[in-house]
């Protein structure tokens, strides 16, 4: 049984890399990866939110969304299925508000440094990607949880790696029309190509 | 040798700066600074305190590179010459054979002919990759102002030496093309790329063009003669079909370098003797190749890779190579001695995990340099954060 979490742990982290593999949460990958330590503080923040809004999205589809949940108060015909999206946004909000205020409270620090992209974790598609995956994928409350962690760790461990090499290629001599952005974007192509390497491992 | 330097000194007028082919001066420099060491000398305070400059490291680095090129082309033409006389074929049957047939007699115990086969293979390939090449290295050169650099010969040789003997021509031109424009030129030439190009180059027709790269297939360059690769035949549980000392010599199939590990392992002693390629690196790589096979060792498991002892793991594909040749290029590894060990070791770790767990890749060395090039900045900045922890909480 654990090997069974251990290898969804593993799949989730390098295999099925949130941003290397489905190249979801674009827009904070780019926008926050240019210095390292930044970078490691966004990818605990995301670990930290995708860690319990899959578990807790888990919950809402199971008991009261899918077709027949809400059988246990007496509505076994309802299928809520097609309030998905909206409830799994309505709970990475929350998630979020409260995550800021935390960080606002105890780490100053990262939150001034995270300015607005921290509140736009709510629409980082990776959360929500996370979440639709766990639904389509049937997980159950642990695998849901073991799922969100890896998602999160695969992203966290991207966003370090993407970062360092932006740091590096500071003193880079890029040409002028790809500096910025363009160079960002074939550096996010070649790291995707790394981890490649992982592409048709079957766990 | 005086005629060629009026020679280089008479032609200067054309590509300096005015002159008639003035943006051909990055090819001119490279040729000439090639042959002679350059006419400038530093003025004012120097820094350098040794005489091991770029362009020595680099030309060391190539030359060394001929070792397994021989070694690799004489047993590429080895098994040729011996698939020949088994299938009882007397003639090439390609377009090689205009002037193989004249120069050898394709027997397999004569080293010449062997030898000559094997190059027959390596030098098109090589010519092919250094011209197309240097064709975009001088152009990138002359319209950004920078100079050529000598990186490219390495790059060069060893994106050659990582491709299976067979491979068509334009699939070489193609993927050194995407090495050097992608992997290098983009963020600004020698030195400030964060991948090795040559592996770029060879990654890239690895996935783009997966049937003639696998891996697995045979690489034995006659037509009609089909075998495996030695890890191949280990994935899929088979005897390896090669006994350790001749894999470890280098009599078995396999990309144009990788096959002899004995001509890898002097070249290492040369480069490591020279201080230009990193010993922590090396050490790191066999460490953490064997400890990780260990680990697969005492796991039980269906899967025949499992069982697999580091001694084959060493000598097979293209492990020794990559640990000599590509995960100690300068630029794109780990910058501090700590940071080195870990990138080694990283290295060393997702070689056999890739070659043992991940079905889809039979090898993995390539993947795993790539890797562990990745992560190398991340290492060297929490090394370097750790340094200053260390030396601000000592006062």
């Amino acid at each position: 049984m654990l090997e069974h979490y251990l290898g969804l742990f593993i799949r989730a982290v390098f295999i099925e890399n949130m941003a290397l593999t489905f190249f979801l949460g674009m827009c904070t990958f780019i926008a926050i990866s240019k210095k390292i330590s930044t970078a490691i503080g966004l990818g605990v923040a995301v670990t930290v939110v995708l860690t319990i809004t899959v578990p807790v999205n888990n919950l809402i589809y199971n008991y009261l969304l899918r077709d027949g949940a809400l059988a246990w108060a007496g509505f076994p015909e309802i299928d809520l299925s097609f309030l998905g999206l909206l409830s799994y946004i309505g709970v990475i909000a929350a998630m979020v508000q409260i995550l800021e205020m935390f960080l606002d409270r105890f780490v100053p620090r990262l939150y001034n440094a995270l300015g607005v992209f921290l509140p736009l974790i709510t629409v980082n598609c990776a959360i929500m990607g996370a979440s639709l995956f766990m639904m389509e994928r049937d997980y159950t409350f642990i695998e849901s949880t073991v799922f969100g962690l890896g998602a999160g760790v695969g992203w966290a461990l991207a966003i370090a790696a993407l970062a360092g090499v932006r740091e590096k290629l500071q003193y880079s001599d890029v040409p002028e029309g790809l500096r910025g952005l363009g160079i960002t974007f074939i550096s996010v192509g070649l790291i995707s190509m790394c981890f490649m390497s992982f592409g048709g491992i079957d766990i | 040798m005086r005629k060629l330097r009026s020679f280089m000194d008479d032609i200067a007028p054309y590509f300096e700066e005015k002159g008639r082919i003035a943006w051909l001066y990055p090819l001119y420099e490279a040729i000439d600074t090639a042959l002679y060491t350059p006419g400038t000398v530093t003025d004012g305070a120097s820094h350098i305190r040794d005489g091991l400059d770029l362009k020595r490291i680099m030309m060391t680095v190539w030359a060394c590179a001929f070792i397994p090129v021989f070694a690799g082309s004489y047993f590429a033409g080895l098994h040729a010459n011996e698939a020949m006389a088994a299938l009882g074929i007397d003639s090439a049957n390609n377009w090689r054979a205009v002037f193989l047939d004249v120069l050898i007699s394709y027997d397999p115990d004569s080293y010449w002919d062997c030898l000559v086969h094997g190059l027959a293979y390596f030098m098109p390939l090589y010519i092919v990759v250094f011209v197309v090449g240097i064709a975009f290295e001088v152009w990138f050169a002359a319209k950004r102002g920078h100079e050529v650099n000598e990186g490219f010969f390495v790059t060069s040789i060893l994106f050659t030496l990582t491709l299976p003997p067979t491979t068509p021509l334009w699939m070489a031109a193609v993927g050194i093309t995407f090495g050097v424009v992608i992997g290098k030129e983009v963020f600004g030439g020698t030195g400030k790329n964060f991948l090795n190009p040559a592996l770029t180059g060879r990654t890239f027709l690895y996935f783009a063009y997966p049937a003639q790269m696998s891996g697995d297939a045979v690489w034995v360059a006659v037509d009609g003669y089909t075998g495996a690769t030695a890890l191949g035949n280990a994935a899929l549980g088979n005897d390896y079909g090669v006994s350790l000392i001749n894999a470890f010599v280098g009599n078995m199939a396999g990309s144009l370098g990788e096959t002899s590990t004995l001509a890898i392992f002097i070249a290492a002693l040369i480069l490591v003797a020279m201080k230009i390629a990193s010993w922590r690196i090396m050490v790191g790589v066999l460490l953490g190749m064997v400890a990780t096979s260990l680990l697969f060792n005492a796991i039980d498991s269906s899967n025949p890779m499992f069982t697999m002892p580091f001694w084959w793991h060493a000598v097979l594909g293209g492990f020794a190579f990559g640990t000599v040749f590509m995960a100690t290029d300068p630029v794109s590894a780990a910058m501090t001695n700590i940071g080195r060990w870990v990138y080694g070791a990283l290295i060393g770790v997702m070689c056999v995990l890739i070659r043992v767990v991940n079905p889809a890749f039979p090898e993995g060395m390539m993947l795993a340099i790539l890797f562990g090039n990745l992560f190398a900045p991340l290492i060297d900045h929490f090394v370097v954060q750790a340094n200053i922890k260390r030396r601000l909480a000592r006062g």
